[in-house]
């Protein structure tokens, strides 16, 4: 029998369950893998020091990165360095993404003004930005506008470049058919190029937040004296390895939280079309 | 009567570094009210481009364009020939559900009026595609998609209506029930459309009058006009007809005769 009286179990077949608990037992089977992976990492690096076969002092060990951990909480710091560090790479990631937009859009509308740029946003792309830090900080001192200012240097040729591309690649005759509909330009614009560019809107950002906060950290290297970047370099200076790498763990945790944010909105914006 | 359409002596080229490549060649061409034309020739011969010049999205090198009896420098707006163009895609936008996509036209020319969505409402409901109509383009069948792209193309209430090849992305059978549905759908409400495909049968099945071209530069080498004495309703039954045959003899000599000369 194929029907079933109930409507809120719909039928499933014996290969069907089959299939289902296959594919749950292969997902279960790879969250095991990772935290054991992850755990079997910090295991060894803890046992590691403890047993003194690397020196602590230099490569801490996950119980002095706690003990740090809560001692920054206690003193408030770990809310200050990360605020900052936060507050600057959500600045420049903003600024990347409108910036990169407006820019590519206007490049898409004016193509002789694209054509005439195009050597120079190749040039600027390749540079490497750390290079313009130290002129940054003439011009803008030390503080969070230049380092704002490094992350947007970062990301945002990158990101031109890439969204003129996909906006020039979306099919001509899509636009045509706007041209035909009795559309301008920038009807084609706003009904054909940009909703059919963001997947590649949303791929750009994941791009780009992953730069802005190379950006940031270079910026607050060199001049800042606050953020995450700023305990990495002075905790170097001063061997408190364990304030290195507990940055750097801060670090790792929200370049993680960033990604799924924007994965999530990748995912929204599936289901949704 | 005067015609909705003329060409007088229409060239056109394209120009590139490498040198020129003449398209059209002193086209002459007439289309009158409310009839069904198709112009047929070799692939590459320059039929788009011929479309794209009648609907002003390229300008003829030489020679001009009439609509009803006015050329396109001469009207103004208001009493402009409406056209409407089927591109070979439907290009439906997969961001848009039906409904969003077929009044796309109405958006752009600021024309979302109560009327004007009443009647594409009607035409969906005609069409078969009412209950369809807050799906999202890849949820229909190929010859719903052309379907929905003609209500597009309708809902700007065109006076003439351009079609390129716009079965060309369908399987034989969808092909054929969808051709005499568009072409039946388009008799009815009386507008005059002109066709470009490259198959013979096709034309000879749809249209009244067959234009053919010749190779590059095109220019208009015969024109046969197509009579039946059965309804167009059915295109199988059209194409068992010994007139069928006629007209399909008749053109495939002039085509063949075009090949040997190249």
């Amino acid at each position: 029998m194929r029907k079933q009286p109930s409507k809120t179990a719909p039928p499933v077949s014996a290969r069907q369950e089959y299939f289902l608990r296959a594919h749950h037992r292969h997902h279960h089977r790879i969250t095991l893998g990772r935290s054991l992976l992850l755990l079997l990492f910090l295991g060894l690096w803890e046992t590691a020091s403890a047993f003194g076969w690397i020196d602590s002092f230099f490569f801490s060990s996950p119980s002095g990165i706690v003990r740090y951990l809560c001692q920054m909480l206690a003193d408030h710091s770990f809310f200050d360095h990360t605020g900052i560090t936060l507050f600057e790479t959500i600045a420049s990631f903003f600024l990347v993404t409108v910036l990169s937009l407006f820019a590519a859009t206007l490049l898409w509308y004016q193509n002789s003004l694209s054509e005439i740029l195009e050597p120079y946003l190749v040039v600027l792309n390749a540079l490497p930005k750390s290079a313009l830090a130290p002129l940054l900080i003439v011009w803008l001192g030390t503080g969070s506008n230049t380092i704002i200012v490094a992350g947007i240097s970062v990301a945002l040729f990158g990101s031109i470049i890439s969204l003129y591309t996909g906006f020039c690649q979306v099919d001509p005759e899509m636009c045509k058919l706007i041209y035909t509909l009795g559309g301008s330009r920038k009807d084609a614009l706003t009904k054909v190029i940009l909703p059919s560019s963001i997947p590649l809107i949303l791929s750009s950002m994941k791009v780009n937040i992953g730069l802005s906060l190379v950006g940031v950290i270079i910026g607050e290297f060199l001049a800042a004296r606050r953020g995450l970047g700023y305990l990495i370099i002075y905790g170097s200076q001063v061997f408190q390895l364990n304030m290195v790498i507990t940055s750097i763990i801060i670090l790792c945790v929200i370049a993680m939280i960033f990604y799924k944010l924007i994965q999530s909105a990748e995912h929204f914006y599936r289901k949704k079309y | 009567m005067q015609p909705i359409l003329s060409l007088r002596d229409v060239s056109y080229s394209y120009h590139n570094l490498k040198g020129e490549t003449p398209a059209l060649s002193h086209i002459n061409l007439q289309i009158s009210e409310g009839s069904f034309t198709a112009v047929v020739g070799p692939s590459g011969c320059g039929k788009s481009t011929l479309l794209s010049i009648i609907s002003g999205l390229l300008a003829p090198e030489d020679g001009e364009i009439l609509y009803r009896g006015l050329s396109s420098k001469d009207y103004c707006a208001d009493s402009a020939l409406r056209i409407g163009y089927m591109l070979q895609k439907d290009h439906l936008f997969e961001w848009r559900t039906v409904y969003q996509n077929v009044i796309l036209g109405m958006e752009l020319t600021h024309s979302l009026t109560k009327e004007n969505i009443d009647y594409v409402l009607k035409l969906l409901t005609d069409y078969g595609l009412y209950s369809f109509k807050d799906k999202k383009p890849s949820e229909l069948s190929g010859g719903m998609r052309q379907r929905a792209a003609l209500i597009r193309t309708m809902a700007i209430h065109p006076d003439l209506l351009l079609l390129d090849e716009p079965f060309s992305a369908l399987d034989f059978q969808t092909r054929l029930s969808v051709s005499a549905d568009i072409a039946s759908i388009i008799r009815k409400t009386g507008k005059t459309a002109l066709l470009i495909t490259h198959d013979l049968s096709e034309a000879i099945t749809l249209a009244d009058r067959v234009i053919v071209l010749s190779k590059r530069p095109a220019a208009v080498k015969c024109e046969m006009a197509v009579l039946y004495e059965i309804s167009r309703e059915d295109p199988l039954a059209i194409r068992s007809t010994a007139a069928y045959q006629k007209y399909f003899n008749q053109l495939w000599e002039v085509l063949a005769d075009e090949k040997t000369t190249i």
